[in-house]
């Protein structure tokens, strides 16, 4: 059965603080959440419009340079924009490539920004990106508790 | 001869026209035109603007976590970096694989090929090919396609999902796998993923087909455009089977020359350092590899990937894959070969002939067989080549006898495609831009030739200490004051 809840992360792990993502995702993982299912990539792409299939909610989770420390979150709208740059797509286009296969509206889906500030490869997570983590992980933890369905 | 259209006489008098970043590609690429006041084309560059490191990331690791860690160069090929680390760790340890650890491998690998195409295909190029080069730039990107071509898209998604799926089952997870190890694979496939992707394999046979025969379509509808955009005329190489077959996982290397004939056949790629040859030009991190009994990079350039490929095997192994093979070289008397559009109908038959491949290996018992590893005997250094979805991608490691990996280099699909790409862009800023005024639209046309090579410009990057760089400080009125240079060996001089 699908779990009702996914936490999605992305990120290169080694690429500094863009392994935020995947770090995060790790941590959830290793609670062992019931009705929590935690996936990672490198990066976003269309086909993981299927993995919104069947969930209540979604939190996808992404290194930020743009984010106010330690982090920030919002509440996403499927979008048909156009800032597709390389190879990746952002979440609102996931949820819009949502809309488009099911012709139905994508479960919530929440976008927790950790900020990071360097992402050279082979560089590990800075000091300040491990403590915008924890805090992240915090708020995800009250969060999870606060919306875990039934 | 000096490329033309490469280096204008007087760049300084000449108008900029800059298109950063070059989308729908991987990596940070940016393509400076230099035009007079007439506006005539004077000079055309497809440059890579980020440096990174990556034999530096490798050197000094233990050669077993090499496979895994090379997947983190790119998020876009993860796959083909990890078996080309395998093929070349388990020369190394002197290893031939057993028969279960090299299908396994070639399903991932396949899978590999079947989602990277199908994504570039349904994703990144229908939205030109589909709606126009010049069409309008809000509607020309995938969400556009989808709205447009729901029937179109929706394969696309499921193509991809498929392949990834294919990934995930072979090596073990969705992205940071583990399947492929020096010496073999650490898993065979289970009989219950087996039969999971078998349930779906015809379906996607069946619309690799229609991907085929819509590419087709497009150039018969728009043949004399398709032949001509970007047309030029390139030496060619990739891996081929022993008996002449497309072989993308393993082979020897044949390289053919613009008119056909053979320079190489079937010859060892450990050696590849005898046949290749990478020249530095001070504008580009990217080098610009080229043949070596060819003497310099103005003549012995080449491409690879998937019209490469399809060109110069003798046949396909698969039937459905090797009949679209067959039209597409008689189509129009072959004019499709030399074209540079003629990638996307070659990603294609390639697409096909995966898709077929996968079907194949799932009938075969030995992908789920038991022996996953063998030993041989160790040696200092191992060259691994596969056919990666944008071509050939070499990995070449040395390993010190406390196991770490004291050299690497590697040499990616699109550094072998920098020339053609380059080439490209200049035939078609000629034939589009030349004298007229600059619009978005025709701009797209150059996007859409570089696009035509699907190329994965943050792959293609030199070593630390191996990249020329040049510093120039232009004063107010446009005029060079001061120069520094940097070259390949890391010698500043200034001039």
């Amino acid at each position: 059965m699908t779990a009702p809840i996914l936490i999605f992360g992305w990120g290169n792990p080694s690429r500094g603080d863009d392994a935020l993502g995947p770090l995060f995702v790790e941590r959830i993982e290793a609670l062992n959440l019931p009705g929590v299912e935690c996936l990672t990539d490198f990066q976003l792409q269309v086909e993981h419009a299927l993995d919104l299939q069947d969930r209540q909610r979604i939190l996808f989770v992404d290194a930020s340079i743009e984010a106010v420390a330690p982090f920030s979150v919002s509440r996403l709208a499927p979008a048909r924009d156009a800032t597709f740059s390389t190879h990746a797509i952002t979440p609102e286009s996931v949820m819009q490539v949502y809309v488009d296969l099911h012709d139905d509206d994508p479960p919530p889906c929440d976008m927790l920004a950790i900020r990071g500030d360097q992402f050279e490869l082979g560089a590990g997570l800075s000091a300040a990106a491990a403590d915008h983590l924890e805090a992240a992980l915090r708020w995800t933890k009250t969060w999870l508790t606060q919306q875990m369905p039934a | 001869m000096p490329f033309e259209l490469e280096t204008a006489p007087n760049p300084e008098k000449l108008k900029r026209v800059v298109i950063e970043p070059v989308s729908r590609v991987e990596g940070h690429g940016k393509v400076t035109i230099l035009l007079d006041d007439d506006d005539k084309v004077q000079q055309v560059r497809l440059h890579i603007v980020e440096f990174r490191g990556f034999e530096q990331f490798i050197e000094g690791r233990p050669y077993w976590e090499v496979p895994v860690m090379v997947q983190r160069l790119c998020g876009i090929c993860p796959v083909s970096h990890h078996l080309a680390a395998a093929k070349a760790l388990d020369m190394m340890l002197g290893v031939t694989i057993t028969p279960t650890a090299e299908k396994v491998r070639r399903l991932m690998h396949y899978g590999q090929m079947l989602q990277s195409h199908a994504l570039h295909f349904f994703h990144l190029s229908s939205p030109d090919l589909l709606f126009g080069f010049g069409s309008d730039m809000a509607k020309r990107n995938i969400v556009g396609v989808i709205a447009a071509e729901p029937a179109i898209a929706k394969k696309g998604v499921f193509l991809r999902k498929y392949g990834q799926e294919v990934i995930r089952m072979t090596a073990g997870k969705r992205v940071h796998g583990t399947g492929a190890i020096p010496g073999g694979v650490n898993k065979s496939l289970s009989a219950e993923d087996r039969a999971s992707l078998l349930k779906e394999a015809y379906q996607m046979i069946a619309w690799s087909r229609d991907a085929v025969h819509l590419i087709k379509g497009l150039f018969e509808q728009n043949l004399e455009q398709y032949n001509a955009f970007g047309r030029f005329s390139a030496h060619s190489m990739g891996l081929i089977r022993a008996d002449g077959a497309m072989d993308l996982y393993h082979g020897g290397l044949r390289a053919r020359r613009a008119d056909g004939s053979t320079l190489f056949d079937h010859f060892d790629y450990s050696n590849y350092l005898d046949v290749v040859v990478e020249d530095v030009k001070s504008w580009s991190y990217m080098k610009f590899p080229f043949f070596r009994s060819m003497g310099n990079s103005d003549e012995g350039w080449y491409r690879v990937g998937p019209l490469a490929r399809v060109n110069n095997c003798d046949f396909i192994s698969t039937p459905l894959a090797d009949k679209e093979r067959k039209d597409f070289m008689e189509f129009d008397n072959g004019s499709a070969t030399g074209s540079t559009l003629g990638y996307h109908w070659a990603r294609m038959i390639e697409m096909l002939h995966s898709a077929e491949a996968i079907k194949d290996l799932l009938h075969d018992d030995d992908i789920c067989g038991t022996e996953l590893m063998a030993t041989g005997k160790r040696q200092e250094r191992g060259v691994g080549v596969i056919e990666a979805p944008r071509g050939t991608l070499i990995h070449d490691y040395s390993v010190d006898e406390n196991d770490q990996v004291t050299h690497a280099n590697l040499i990616v699909s699109t550094t072998h495609n920098n020339q053609a790409m380059n080439e490209s862009i200049r035939v078609v800023a000629k034939q589009y831009l030349d004298g007229k005024e600059i619009t978005e639209g025709l701009l797209n046309h150059i996007e859409v030739a570089i696009r035509c090579f699907d190329p994965c410009l943050s792959c293609a990057t030199h070593a630390l200490g191996q990249m020329p760089l040049e510093v120039t400080l232009v004063g107010a009125d446009g005029t060079a004051i001061d120069r520094l240079t940097r070259n390949m060996h890391g010698v500043c001089s200034t001039d």
